[in-house]
């Protein structure tokens, strides 16, 4: 690809630019969006930037209808995306569940502000991460992944396409207004060297093709619109061929292989960051700009002599259960500093709450931690 | 936890891709219905087959081939028709066909991209959708079944019920006014806008292949009995009785200002061509703009 797409070199950017920029980079040529603050950076940067790389912007009359379009594009065979903030996600929650029943591959980026409703429009919230796993109605297993800064936006936002291409699904990228609007040294790597995953596509002749028959990854390979292979996409309970049936058996076949697409692939698919965990009687988990803080806390604590390691998911979900199981057993406190009243440290629990105490330090949202709020509390846990 | 969880059922491949094939192909037009899925889910004297059978025909008129066309449709009685369909199919969420089509149609141009979904898919639930596509004259043909009710949830009233009209849901008669489908996607930039009732099929295949070559947001409303949901309620008959009110109350009236195309079953029924105009489409402009070329990269 070199149509303009992938600007090689140095910049110095804001993040929503930067989600754009790896947009780009993946091979995005379709967006469909409605402004919102902090992600209508976003928005505007594809309009900018599509129509000269040879793809489609269209600014949509509200969420539900971008996120219907950009199914409607993928199945077209386009890599496509939207951005949106809370109020648009939650609109956009309806056809979430359309993509997942329909096993569609796009990304679906979130600049996390602080709600519910239009709460805090300008500032920071970390509170949607529950929302992302369970907001759509059903049965489903969920990718969302937390870039902490500019530079990951860029490169997060184009494992997020390869993600949904290969696992057949819509992917979250769950960010914030603060990761969202800083600017930081941003470095894109000449096009060659970006790694694109393309979706499989059907290697049988359509007489022979089973269209939502999983392979050994429980991934069916995808014919698009206009490619011979008249395949039927419902939202309704289908079977392997498409076809809507409205009986326990297959929706016990096809719900099932949807969850565990993701349950059985999440080691392929977690990214963790972990440092300073060799000895660590207290560990820290952050995400996405509190992990900025978190690092700095531990940092500290750690030049002070305090046993304490970081844990810093950059995939939220799914969820690493395995590893804080492993954890638990030798990790006496987690302490989980979010911008919401408990929403990773409730998984935290459920994974290790029986055998190391969780500590939940929350904000409500407009604000980010400082080091010294996280930094106060591991000292009062690692005496 | 342990889960436990049913052993599934498994997914018999070779009797699925043999399915009824002995029987599909007797009837010249089963090209273009999927094999295995007749009988459909419509009850006696519904108007969806006459529709779905003019929108073949007219594919047909303009030999436009099946893996050139692909239909979108809501939910609803009339959302069921995509399924049936031998192409490129999309059954998507109630109101969202018509955003869905749109993401399809901009990246796809050469594709010919059909909505053919219910008046309450279409104008209650995706009303906004439907005048935003047609405001942006997206390359898009809408076909809107309008049978005054909410067929497949058991006969709720609609916007487009008509005023005293009773229904599951307005059981002492509606007191809401109805829309004017033709006038409403007129107003809202449609570039091509007819009316048609399902007793007029022969007008109706040549009303969707003129739509079929007009570039932009067309739109065409066909009026059908439902006698299950809205008939019965009503008095009006089986889908037969039906159709003699609609040969009798019928008048085509081509050119007419839209807003003053009445629909009435117990006065007149005014049908034909209402526009026919010709406006650059998004793809036009886009193109034209950006000074590239819009389609894939
Ligand atoms: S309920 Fe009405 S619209 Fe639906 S299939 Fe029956 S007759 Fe047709």
């Amino acid at each position: 690809m070199n149509n303009g797409a992938v600007l090689t070199g140095e910049h110095f950017l804001n993040g929503d630019v930067a989600c754009a920029e790896g947009a780009l980079a993946a091979g995005c040529n379709f967006f469909a969006g409605y402004p919102i603050t902090p992600a209508t950076e976003v928005a505007e940067r594809m309009s900018r930037r599509l129509p000269k790389t040879g793809g489609i912007y269209i600014q949509m009359e509200d969420e539900i209808a971008s996120m219907a379009a950009i199914l409607g594009a993928s199945w077209g065979g386009a890599k496509a995306m939207t951005s949106t903030s809370g109020p648009g996600f939650s609109l956009m929650m309806e056809n979430i569940g359309l993509g997942m029943m329909t096993e569609t591959p796009c990304v679906l980026v979130n600049i996390m502000r602080a709600g519910p409703s239009t709460g805090l429009p300008t500032l920071v919230g970390q509170a949607d991460v529950m929302q992302a796993r369970w907001g759509s109605h059903g049965d489903y297993g969920v990718i969302a992944i937390s870039p902490a800064s500019v530079q990951e936006m860029f490169d997060l936002t184009i494992e997020a396409f390869n993600l949904s291409e290969q696992y057949r699904q819509p992917v979250f990228i769950l960010s914030d207004e603060v990761v969202g609007h800083m600017y930081e040294k941003l470095v894109i790597p000449p096009a060659e060297r970006i790694h694109r995953i393309e979706r499989r596509k059907p290697e049988k002749r359509p007489d022979e093709y089973v269209p939502f028959m999983g392979e050994e990854d429980l991934v069916p390979p995808m014919a698009c619109a206009g490619e011979g292979y008249r395949v039927h996409v419902t939202g309704l309970t289908h079977d392997e061929m498409g076809y809507p049936h409205m009986f326990h058996t297959t929706q016990e076949r096809l719900v099932r292989r949807l969850v565990d697409k993701i349950r059985l692939n999440a080691d392929k698919i977690i990214r963790l960051e972990s440092d300073f965990m060799e000895d660590a009687k207290v560990v820290v988990i952050a995400y996405g700009c509190v992990s900025r803080s978190a690092r700095e806390a531990v940092e500290r604590a750690r030049s002070k002599g305090l046993k304490v390691g970081m844990l810093r998911l950059i995939t939220v979900w799914p969820f690493p259960t395995k590893k804080l199981r492993e954890l638990a057993g030798r990790v006496e406190t987690f302490i989980i500093p979010e911008i919401n009243y408990g929403q990773v440290a409730y998984e935290v629990e459920r994974c290790a709450g029986d055998r190391a105490e969780i500590v939940q330090v929350g904000i409500m949202g407009g604000t980010v931690h400082s080091p010294e709020d996280i930094y106060d509390v591991i000292e009062e846990f690692a005496q | 936890m342990i889960r436990r969880v049913p052993p599934t059922e498994p997914f018999e491949v070779e009797r699925h891709l043999s399915k009824n094939e002995a029987l599909h192909g007797i009837h010249p037009d089963d090209t273009y219905l999927k094999p295995g899925r007749i009988p459909h889910i419509w009850c006696p004297g519904c108007g969806l087959g006459v529709v779905l059978n003019a929108y073949i025909q007219a594919l047909k008129a303009r030999e436009i081939p099946q893996d050139r066309a692909s239909v979108i449709s809501g939910i609803g009685c009339t959302g069921r028709a995509a399924g049936y369909l031998n192409m490129d199919t999309y059954h998507t969420t109630h109101g969202r066909a018509i955003p869905f089509a749109t993401g399809l149609s901009l990246i796809r141009p050469e594709l010919s991209v059909t909505v053919l979904s219910g008046d309450g898919d279409l104008f209650a639930i995706g009303g906004n959708h439907l005048i935003h596509a047609a405001r942006r004259n997206v390359n898009v043909k809408v076909i809107c079944v309008n049978n005054f009710n909410y067929g497949m949830t058991g006969g709720q009233s609609a916007p487009t019920t008509p005023l005293e009209a009773r229904t599951s849901t307005t059981p002492y008669g509606n007191v809401e006014h109805p829309f004017n489908l033709v006038s409403l996607a007129a107003a809202s930039g449609a570039v091509y806008v007819a009316r048609w009732t399902a007793f007029h099929a022969r007008f109706l295949v040549e009303s969707i292949s003129e739509a079929f070559m007009k570039p932009g947001f067309t739109f065409i409303e066909v009026i059908t009995p439902c006698p299950t949901g809205y008939n019965r309620p009503n008095k009006l008959g089986a889908g037969l009785d039906m159709m003699k009110l609609f040969r009798e109350k019928s008048e085509i009236h081509h050119g007419l200002d839209p807003n003053e195309a009445e629909l009435d079953l117990k006065r007149r029924i005014v049908v034909g061509k209402f526009v026919d105009l010709e406006k650059p489409t998004f793809a036009d402009g886009y193109e034209k703009l950006m000074n590239g070329d819009p389609k894939r990269a």
